[in-house]
């Protein structure tokens, strides 16, 4: 009998994960490979996200393109991020709004694309994971992800699959981090509050590893316990589902926060 | 009456309110209860979903055929003896308003809640021409006390705490028993209440503003929990509506339906204490109600805004659950926001009253989470509109000059792959190396707007793409 075909997928990695922490991306190949996708990555940069959000539509429109003709060849395009997926799927196609032939290309690219975990349960319709992950964990529901993509059980679903890990309920574990792209510089200080609300909720919990499909928000978590002082460690979703948790949680080193 | 903007210091008005121990106490109720409350009563009605689409519709509908429906309201209106007064602007409005007044020799004026009358700034303008108004909202009561403006659309008060209320009770109800127990809320609310009555019989008119006004029956409806706007509109001699034009739906059916997303939306109650209709002045037979009836409704550009790609905001129905749920809301109040409607819904409609030179930190200082729109009982897409202003502001380059170099130098980069591939290559393997010892900058040049507050995690080392091409596509 001859081997299915497998499923072209496009890594779009996004800027945070290639720039700041790539291990990320690989647990994504993993993870990807893993379901049975042949992955490709096509030479790429951002999402665009920040020119979008700050009113630079040009910009944004010429980013889109070259974002949709890089990943031409693909059965899918699949990001490690519900933020960076939901621009993809969600607002790429506006940004041709009016413009027949190249909103039709711009549509035809955003429905073949994904966000990593959710791509994993509902497109490869995968159930477990083999990795193992001996902590208490939280998980935060980052924004774009739950509410413009809808994933919420997806990650839950995998994390229960996890050798040794324990999920703790999080409080408020769906409203925002205060990350926002721009605004957590633009508006740091509200930021800030948003930001310290959210650590003395994971603070509370009690879990030991903070986890979350989005480095962004990531990032601020992470910075932010790391400015409090506390030692929970902060970790991307796919590496603890890919089992690559060797390299230090985010924003620290091998040998724990200093 | 021009309302006082501090839109335009957006920044330090935050600043100031997540100093402020005391209102940082208040917010965290919002925070906890309105959240908590809007869930349990949408999830104790299973069509609560479908019954968004429907109110969405019901008022895109009328939206669509808004001039229409208009010259139906004012007809019927007029038909069950009312008075119709257009306004184009606050300024007019208040004329309009305090002619009224006038000729009926008006001295003292009760007032049930109204977000619109605030946006015209009624009172100052009725106090200007020599009368007096009282608000009759408990909330609305305690800030009118205070001199200041409403926090929140529905819950005015609520950033103050109950000994503030009591002391303010203490400093103008001087008539009262110094040593009177003012401990229990319920105390305070009996206070009110006594002195209140008093100003409701006193009163020659009353103002009210509208929930709904139905074109079918030319009827305005209000919901209040407290009974104050039916005391308010029904003991006066006169009764003035005052609403902005998007407050119109066809049928006292499309107003029933969208009563159902109403208050579930706001308190998270079923349906609010009190809903209630007004039909022109009292008639023939009637046992009680005013002798004229007037609606005055104002335009302040919303009819400009038909047909654009703010129409949306026209839905709005002033649940205040966008504020609710809304993360900056939650962080800084509504009075920081600078201007009369706070919170996403504000961000959206504020630059559109004010300009968005003057409103335009609104729309910006918004992480997008999308909360608003998730929970809105009209489905607005808050969000997406913020970023319509954003565009209008980068277009007219009103956006900071350290913003837009900033967006540049990334764009350039961002819109050049090979470029961007071969920079960050070089870039990040450095900066990897000066992060290493910590895991984290505590700070770093360029990055001081994000490391003032946080730590910034250092980069791994080499960039994923080029790790990725070195290792010739393989994972491992």
């Amino acid at each position: 009998m001859p081997e299915p075909v497998k499923p072209r997928v496009g890594l779009f990695v996004t800027c945070l994960v290639d720039l700041i922490r790539p291990g990320i991306g690989f647990a994504a190949v993993k993870l990807l490979e893993d379901a049975g996708c042949n992955v490709i990555v096509p030479q790429q940069t951002c999402c665009g996200q920040p020119a979008y959000n700050s009113g630079d539509r040009a910009s944004t429109r010429d980013i889109a393109l070259n974002t949709i003709d890089a990943f031409s060849g693909c059965d899918y395009i699949v990001a490690p991020s519900g933020s960076c997926a939901g621009m993809l799927r969600a607002h790429y196609p506006e940004l041709f709004a009016g413009e027949p032939e190249l909103a039709a290309k711009a549509q035809a690219f955003a429905a073949r694309c994904h966000e990593l975990v959710s791509f994993l349960v509902d497109v490869m319709q995968v159930e477990k994971v083999s990795a193992r992950f001996p902590h208490t964990i939280a998980y935060h529901d980052s924004c774009s992800g739950l509410r413009e993509l809808g994933i919420s059980a997806q990650p839950r679903k995998l994390l229960a699959s996890v050798e040794g890990l324990q999920s703790i309920p999080l409080r408020e574990n769906d409203t925002c981090c205060g990350f926002g792209g721009t605004f957590a510089v633009k508006y740091g200080e509200i930021s800030d509050s948003i930001v310290t609300k959210k650590c003395e909720n994971i603070e509370t919990s009690g879990a030991e590893v903070l986890l979350a499909g989005d480095l962004g928000c990531l990032m601020n978590i992470a910075g932010k316990l790391s400015r409090r002082g506390r030692s929970v460690e902060v970790r991307h979703i796919a590496e603890v589902l890919a089992g690559m948790t060797s390299a230090p949680p985010i924003g620290a080193t091998a040998d724990g926060p200093k | 009456m021009s309302v006082h903007i501090t839109t335009p210091q957006f920044k330090q008005n935050a600043h100031a309110a997540l100093g402020d121990a005391q209102l940082q106490q208040a917010l965290g109720n919002v925070r906890v209860n309105f959240v908590e409350r809007r869930a349990s009563a949408a999830e104790r009605l299973p069509e609560f979903e479908s019954l968004r689409d429907s109110a969405r519709d019901i008022k895109n509908h009328t939206l669509a055929h808004l001039d229409l429906y208009l010259e139906a309201y004012e007809k019927k209106v007029t038909e069950a003896g009312g008075h119709m007064h257009f306004a184009r602007d606050s300024a007019e409005a208040c004329a309009a308003i305090v002619d009224i007044c006038k000729a009926h020799g008006a001295r003292l004026i009760a007032k049930g809640k109204s977000m619109a009358s605030e946006e015209i700034g009624l009172n100052a303008a009725i106090e200007s021409a020599g009368m007096n108004v009282i608000e009759t909202d408990l909330g609305e009561y305690i800030i009118q006390l205070r001199g200041e403006r409403p926090s929140h659309i529905i819950a005015p008060a609520v950033h103050l705490n109950k000994d503030q209320v009591e002391a303010d009770f203490r400093r103008v109800h001087t008539d009262l028993p110094k040593e009177r127990n003012l401990e229990a809320p319920e105390s305070l609310l009996a206070e009110a209440r006594a002195v209140l009555r008093e100003k409701f019989l006193a009163a020659d008119i009353g103002i009210t503003g509208a929930n709904f006004l139905i074109a079918e029956t030319g009827t305005s409806i209000i919901v209040t929990n407290e009974g104050n706007g039916d005391l308010s509109q029904t003991l006066g001699r006169v009764h003035i509506v005052i609403a902005s034009l998007e407050k119109l739906v066809p049928t006292l059916a499309d107003a029933a339906q969208i009563l159902r997303v109403l208050a579930r939306s706001a308190t998270g109650q079923d349906m609010s204490v009190y809903t209630t209709l007004s039909t022109g002045p009292r008639r023939a037979g009637d046992p009680d109600g005013p002798e004229a009836y007037h609606v005055v409704l104002v335009d302040n550009g919303r009819s400009s805004m038909l047909g654009g790609e703010f129409q949306d905001v026209l839905r709005c129905i002033r649940c205040a659950a966008c504020m609710n749920h809304c993360p900056v809301y939650h962080a800084v109040g509504g009075h920081a926001y600078g201007a009369v409607y706070p919170g996403p819904m504000g961000a959206v409609l504020t630059p559109s009253l004010i300009g968005v030179g003057k409103g335009g930190h609104l729309p910006n200082a918004s992480t997008f989470c999308g909360r608003c729109e998730a929970v809105c009982p009209v489905r607005i897409p808050l969000p997406k509109m913020m970023r319509h202003w954003r565009e209008r502001e980068f277009e007219r380059h009103l956006s900071p000059a350290t913003v837009r170099y900033g967006l540049a130098f990334w764009a350039f980069f961002a819109k050049r792959p090979a470029l961007y591939r071969i920079a960050t290559s070089i870039a990040m393997p450095a900066l990897a190396m000066f992060g290493k010892a910590k895991g984290r900058f505590k700070s770093l040049p360029l990055a001081g707007g994000w490391t003032r507050y946080r730590d910034l995690p250092a980069p791994q080392g080499k960039t994923f793409q080029s790790q990725w091409k070195a290792r010739g596509g393989r994972v491992r």
